[in-house]
């Protein structure tokens, strides 16, 4: 490729038809919470992994809305399960298990 | 003495033998498929266990004390532990007396399984000779020993709140089977002596009943049919033994023999979890212990039931009850039997999220934690403490600030290795049963602990002091928790506390009461703070807070019917403040508590008495 001196940023295009209702379904029968999400960030902000990656629940989240199930996977790959996210959400989701099973249905058994 | 019948043999012992060997057979393949699968290097220690002179002595202590005599519930609640005492020694007395007897008196009979049990029924002796008389007397008390039992036992199933029991178990159909032929053993023995008693003679009891039937009954005739009864009951209970809950009586032996040679649980439901499930005996002290059951709805998550359902194999109900439990461990310390039911749910959810991708290459990242450089100048023996906080505390920073506070008073050098946020312990993840993440985890906390050349770790919480303790080596470090370095402060002498008039109740936490067994410490410091006030229930039988990081998917609007339950238990004594010793317990109380909630290190920052030099 010449390098003309600029760069692309990647696509941000959502395509809602890659959407897995199945999936999205099985995520909600296991964590039910996923749905009180407000996507406020608390969770994100005192992550202890989050420190050192870019481990979030939140985009986690968003990921999935958006599609993205990899991203979603990755956001959520590098948890510790130490609980802070739960005690600090203000609509009290158990994140854990919601983690869990987000890497549960939407991740590569190893 | 002599046989009555040549040949020493009737028709109706058959139910009986049929049900001994079928038990014997199916005790037998199960002992076996048991210790093949358990570990190699398990197999071993059980080996040299059974020939090592003092776990021997423990193995005997410990079958006498908690199989037979029922010490544990006798603890608990005297007339449940008679009820469970007297058909457990009383039936053990019987048999045992019964092989003296055929010993003693026809040797040549030695060695046929049904001639004990029938004994009375097959050999005619005098009681008013010393010997019999001796052996009547024995056989008639111990039989009466073990029929007041049953009776209780009928009555407990009926009401059981007399035996301090809310809930009791609700038997399955072969539990059913097990009860009633139970219940029904002793009585028919009762009757069918009492019959023969006119031939082959009787005790106190059994002669009592022959007197008392022979007028009317004519008792020769029913000699025969209640000794089929007799023994087609015998048979019956062998037939329902390995399907219900009477299991536990031949299983537990074999497991008090493996706990003690030091074997634990690897696999959910193979080898060691096996003896565990299999020695379950469904007596339900741990459906009223289960901090879960305040709603009703839960009871099914109790100890009792997951096992039941481990027995059938019930693999999507394993699951749900090992994934909600909260693993306070509640169930397992005031278990009889002592069965590790937290274990068992760790191994059961190590095989759904062991298995599930993670990444945890930021761990090996250089430049993860700020290594302090080894102090080498100082002399070997100062005290060189490492301060971490751990993920919890971190939410809570009053603690964090009231902890440096004591440092400080203390004039203690100190490190604190998460100051700016470190790693997370590993608990949450092995709770999880992520294990093979939770050991890497493990491994760079080590090697920064390890670097820092510490020789004092001091936690402030008790979920990341169970793991440091049980997990880590950490050779040549002692790791304290908060309360034991803080007594320790004060018992040396480097920190005062003045002593005010307010008062304290102390909530034990799960992972560092039952879990580390540290009851002691906090209770002392507080004791010199102010009055310590008791708690509805305490000690070993405290109840969770439910914040617990223990469940997975227990949500939150029943973990707050838990944090009332408990907070009901703590303020019952009306103290004016709670004091725990884990940020979790603290946080999950402070949202709900009317009083005052704190952590220790808070309690004792409050109260110390500064510049004491002056």
């Amino acid at each position: 490729m010449i390098d003309f001196g600029y760069t692309l940023n990647p696509s941000s295009r959502i395509n809602l038809d890659n959407f897995d209702r199945n999936k999205f379904e099985k995520l909600s029968k296991s964590e039910p919470d996923v749905l009180l999400c407000i996507g406020c960030g608390s969770c994100t902000a005192s992550c202890t992994a989050g420190k050192y990656t870019d481990t979030s629940l939140r985009k986690a989240i968003l990921s999935i809305l958006d599609c993205n199930e990899k991203a979603a996977v990755d956001f959520a790959a590098s948890c510790l399960l130490c609980g802070k996210c739960t005690l600090v959400c203000p609509r009290s989701i158990n994140t854990r298990n919601l983690l869990l099973s987000i890497t549960k249905i939407y991740g590569k058994k190893q | 003495m002599k046989d009555r019948i040549i040949g020493g043999y009737d028709n109706f012992v058959l139910p009986f033998m049929a049900g001994v060997i079928f038990l014997g057979a199916y005790l037998l393949i199960g002992f076996v498929r048991i210790l093949y699968n358990i570990p190699s290097g398990d197999r071993k220690k059980l080996l040299i266990s059974l020939i090592t002179p003092k776990t021997i002595l423990k193995n005997i202590r410990d079958i006498i004390c908690d199989c037979l005599i029922h010490v544990k519930i006798f603890k608990r609640k005297a007339l449940l532990g008679y009820m469970h005492a007297s058909i457990a020694f009383g039936w053990f007395m019987l048999i045992l007396l019964g092989h003296i007897e055929v010993a003693l008196f026809v040797p040549e009979r030695n060695g046929i399984l049904y001639y004990p049990v029938f004994y009375r029924y097959f050999v005619a002796e005098q009681h008013h000779t010393i010997r019999g008389g001796f052996f009547f007397f024995l056989m008639d008390f111990f039989l009466l020993m073990v029929l007041s039992g049953i009776t209780l036992a009928i009555i407990k199933r009926f009401r059981s709140i007399i035996f301090g029991m809310k809930r009791t178990t609700k038997p399955s159909l072969a539990d059913r089977i097990g009860l009633y032929a139970l219940w029904s053993i002793f009585p028919l023995r009762l009757l069918a002596e009492g019959f023969t008693a006119g031939i082959s003679g009787g005790g106190f009891l059994t002669n009592s009943i022959h007197y008392v039937f022979a007028s009317f009954f004519g008792n020769d005739l029913n000699i025969l049919p209640t000794w089929w009864a007799y023994s087609i009951a015998l048979g019956l209970f062998f037939f329902a033994m390995p399907f219900s809950r009477y299991m536990h009586i031949v299983t537990e032996t074999v497991l008090i023999l493996f706990r003690n040679a030091g074997l634990k649980v690897t696999k959910p439901r193979k080898g060691f979890a096996e003896a565990e499930i299999y020695s379950c005996p469904g007596c339900g002290l741990c459906i009223d212990a289960c901090p879960m059951n305040v709603l009703k709805k839960n009871v099914k998550y109790s100890s009792v039931y997951f096992i039941r359902f481990l027995r059938r194999h019930n693999t999507r109900k394993i699951n749900e009850i090992a994934q909600k439990c909260l693993m306070c461990g509640k169930c397992s310390s005031i278990c009889p039997v002592s069965i590790d039911s937290c274990g068992i749910r760790q191994a059961q959810r190590e095989t759904i999220t062991n298995i599930l991708p993670y990444d945890y290459g930021f761990l090996k990242k250089p430049g993860l934690y700020p290594v302090p450089q080894p102090d080498c100048s100082t002399d070997p023996g100062k005290e060189k403490v490492l301060y971490f906080a751990g993920c919890m505390t971190h939410l809570t920073p009053a603690i964090i600030k009231a902890m440096t506070g004591i440092f400080d008073a203390a004039g203690t050098d100190y490190y604190f290795a998460d100051e700016n946020g470190g790693l997370c312990c590993g608990r949450p993840l092995m709770l999880a049963g992520k294990t093979r993440a939770a050991r890497e985890v493990i491994e760079a906390n080590t090697k920064m602990i390890m670097d820092s050349g510490c020789n004092t770790m001091i936690l402030n919480c008790p979920i990341c002091l169970k793991i440091f303790r049980e997990e880590y080596s950490l050779k040549g470090i002692r790791i304290l928790h908060h309360s034991e370095y803080i007594e320790e402060l004060i018992q040396k002498k480097r920190i005062n506390v003045k002593k005010n008039n307010m008062s304290y109740v102390y909530h034990d936490p799960c992972e560092l009461g039952r879990g580390c067994g540290i009851y002691e410490p906090p209770r002392n410091i507080i004791k010199m703070l102010g009055e310590l006030k008791k708690a509805g229930k305490e000690r070993k039988e405290s109840i969770c807070c439910g914040g617990s990081l223990g469940s997975i998917t227990l949500n939150y609007h029943d973990r707050n019917k838990i944090t009332e339950d408990s907070l009901d238990s703590l303020i019952i004594n009306n103290p004016e403040n709670i004091v725990t010793a884990c940020p979790l317990c603290y946080k999950t109380f402070g949202n709900m508590a009317e009083i005052p909630v704190m952590d220790l290190a808070q309690a004792v920052n409050k109260n110390i008495i500064k510049n004491k030099q002056i």
